[in-house]
């Protein structure tokens, strides 16, 4: 009798072992920080659905856990906010795991924070390069303003592009996006004519585009933020006679697909470097495009969408594995390669950045009469830039 | 030679918009000194309505720019049933909060009915053409508000100087007791006022919306160039925004050709220095 239960214990405790993590009623849960309220809270919802439309594709588990994402609202750029929010997450929610992160001072802000509490953190957007070298615990599944900029210098040289004007917005990622480009296009042997910083709250770009106009450069590269600025940027591009004289715009995040509407035919023609387009041509896009279009009817997918969607990837690579025991979880996505909507894409081993394809992509109307960007080049395989020749 | 004319053109025609957007505010908040910051949520509701009417209604332009300047009217004729006539009798703190709610509540509202993207107002294909003025080509858009706004300031000064109406609201705000003692309908006086503010607000809001987009944020956004240029110009002188406008126009303008990284800081310089010398603006009455 005695060795009988002992046999059985034995073998339930050798059950329970295997089955462990199945079994017992645990819970993963990851905070996302994003903005849900406010001129930013577009983000907020982009990110929620992407990561929803992941779960229903996926299931609500990884490797036996069970994965809840507890989602709060950051509004704007608000580092204080921020650092506060992942402090309640941590302590009061207990997650495990951290996404989310639209504004490059907001992640930059809980830095220290996820340092020592161990907390691995998926940055969906945040583009700064900078940001993954201040935590190991840092894993960016956007993109950076380098790692789309030099490409777009690259490929202009070679269409033939010789001399180009700059023009962008007064702000971080403006800044990243001017040095990025002038660097890679004077590298190549292109001049780089005016450079003109245009202020972050301006909506009239008719006395820049006089500017640039009087110059005749062959392109115009801009950056601006998507929204207002774009859209009445690449009006005034039109309307000030910059296309009819040839001078090609040449841009990267402005034609994003929640604003491509609102520009309407304007934006047809406009050629931009990306690294997503929300009319990629593949079989990974599609159902994801249908199961956004099904969730939430009206929606489209954007970079944020695609930034969330990889995120939740990532997080459930790692959650996985490790489950809780997160410590080491970040070794888990190091130099980890899978086919996103994207294209092909791999972790970075070292900066803990997503390597992938660029596309130049062209803004035309696709078979239902949507505005799309249109892919008609690739560069492959590209790292961020900015902490490669940084 | 043609850069001076190209920074003239475009800064009338910028001028021209800042005029449009903020004549409305010469009228509530100069004339009726209400201090009126929810100003922007009438032009929001305006361009809100329009591309309402436009996109989803399937209305044409036409039609569609006096219906949202109508809704508009009629929806800040309730407001100022239910909350401004208790808002002209409070301090003037009170005014910035109380407006300023009533601001957030407006931009909640669209935010939930439409969202926080651009609301784009489809506007007839010959606006987005371009024509020649010799020297450069300029948008048939802002050629139309060039035009709009010299009708408006013709119009406003005919009704305020010339009609019953504007002696009667003039009287109504220099001395509201005395003029309700002589038998003026001030209440009804201030409420056709009011929504007269509105509808120009709204029309402001639709004609302007190529050069500032409509969103749910609007209000706030550009909260900042209503109120300066209605405080440059003068409090309550329609000429007085209307220099007002158009002089910040060309400034802003040239200073963004000339010295861009310099942004828009000669807007506030100037704004500083004319206060400074003239604290009533430009055109002020006492």
């Amino acid at each position: 009798m005695k060795k009988l239960f002992a046999a059985l214990s034995a073998a339930s405790a050798i059950g329970l072992a295997s089955a462990g993590p199945a079994l017992a009623d645990h819970t993963v849960k990851v905070g996302i920080i994003a903005p849900f309220s406010g001129p930013f809270a577009i983000w907020g919802k982009q990110f929620q659905e992407a990561i929803e439309v992941y779960v229903a594709q996926n299931g609500e588990s990884a490797g036996g856990h069970r994965i809840e994402f507890v989602y709060k609202d950051s509004g704007g750029p608000n580092p204080s906010g921020t650092k506060a929010l992942a402090q309640e997450l941590v302590i009061s929610d207990g997650v495990d795991y951290l996404g989310g992160f639209v504004f490059t001072p907001n992640a930059l802000a809980v830095a220290p924070l996820i340092d020592e509490a161990q907390i691995p953190t998926v940055i969906f957007n945040a583009a700064t390069s900078i940001i993954v070298e201040k935590s190991d615990y840092f894993v960016r599944t956007s993109f950076s303003l380098w790692q789309v900029s030099v490409p777009m210098a690259e490929w202009a040289y070679a269409q033939g592009i010789r001399t180009a004007a700059i023009s962008v917005t007064d702000y971080g990622p403006g800044n990243d996006a001017e040095i990025a480009f002038k660097t890679a296009f004077e590298a190549l042997g292109g001049t780089v004519v005016d450079t003109i910083k245009m202020p972050l709250a301006t909506t009239d770009f008719a006395p820049f585009m006089q500017r640039i106009k009087d110059q005749s450069p062959d392109a115009v590269f801009g950056f601006l933020p998507a929204g207002p600025p774009s859209f009445a940027y690449i009006k005034a591009y039109n309307e000030n006679g910059l296309r009819e004289a040839g001078i090609e715009f040449l841009g990267t995040g402005e034609m994003d697909e929640t604003t491509l509407e609102a520009i309407g035919d304007a934006a047809i023609g406009i050629t931009t470097a990306y690294h997503y387009s929300g009319a990629h041509p593949s079989e990974m896009n599609q159902a994801f495009t249908d199961k956004i279009d099904e969730m939430f009817p009206g929606s489209v997918t954007n970079l944020a969408s695609v930034g969330a969607y990889d995120g939740a990837h990532i997080l459930y690579q790692m959650i996985g594995a490790v489950g809780s025991e997160r410590t080491e979880a970040v070794d888990v996505v190091r130099g980890l390669a899978w086919e996103s909507p994207r294209g092909p894409v791999s972790i970075d081993p070292v900066t803990r950045h997503i390597t992938q394809n660029v596309y130049i992509r062209r803004v035309a109307r696709d078979e239902n009469g949507r505005l799309v960007n249109e892919e008609f080049d690739v560069i492959e395989a590209v790292p961020d830039l900015g902490l490669v020749e940084n | 030679m043609s850069v001076f004319f190209g920074i003239l053109v475009d800064g009338v025609s910028y001028g021209m918009i800042l005029f449009m957007i903020s004549v409305g505010l010469t009228i509530t908040m100069g004339l009726m000194r209400v201090i009126n910051l929810a100003h922007g949520s009438f032009a929001l509701i305006g361009g809100a309505t329009a591309h309402w009417l436009t996109s989803e209604m399937g209305v044409g332009y036409y039609a569609a720019v006096p219906l949202a300047v109508l809704a508009t009217m009629m929806v800040a004729m309730v407001l100022e049933k239910v909350f401004y006539r208790k808002i002209y009798q409070f301090t003037e703190l009170q005014q910035v909060l109380a407006t300023i709610g009533i601001t957030f509540l407006c931009i909640a509202t669209v935010n939930y009915l439409l969202g926080s993207t651009i609301l784009p107002i489809k506007i007839p294909e010959v606006f987005t053409e371009s024509i020649s003025l010799g020297f450069r080509s300029m948008p048939v858009h802002r050629l139309v508000v060039i035009v709009m706004g010299l009708v408006v300031v013709v119009a406003l000064f005919l009704l305020l100087e010339r009609t019953n109406f504007g002696i009667q609201l003039r009287a109504a705000v220099d001395n509201r007791t005395m003029a309700d003692a002589l038998g003026i309908d001030t209440v009804r006086i201030f409420a056709l006022s009011f929504s007269l503010g509105a509808g120009l607000a709204a029309f402001g809001g639709i004609l302007g919306a190529e050069l500032l987009p409509v969103e749910a944020y609007y209000p706030l956004r550009y909260m900042v160039l209503f109120l300066v240029v209605v405080a440059v110009g003068g409090m309550g002188s329609i000429a007085g925004s209307f220099l007002a406008a158009i002089g910040l126009g060309i400034i802003d303008t040239a200073a963004r050709y000339i010295v861009p990284e310099y942004g828009t800081i000669f807007f506030f310089v100037v704004m500083m220095l004319v206060l400074a010398l003239r604290p009533r603006g430009l055109l002020g009455r006492i």
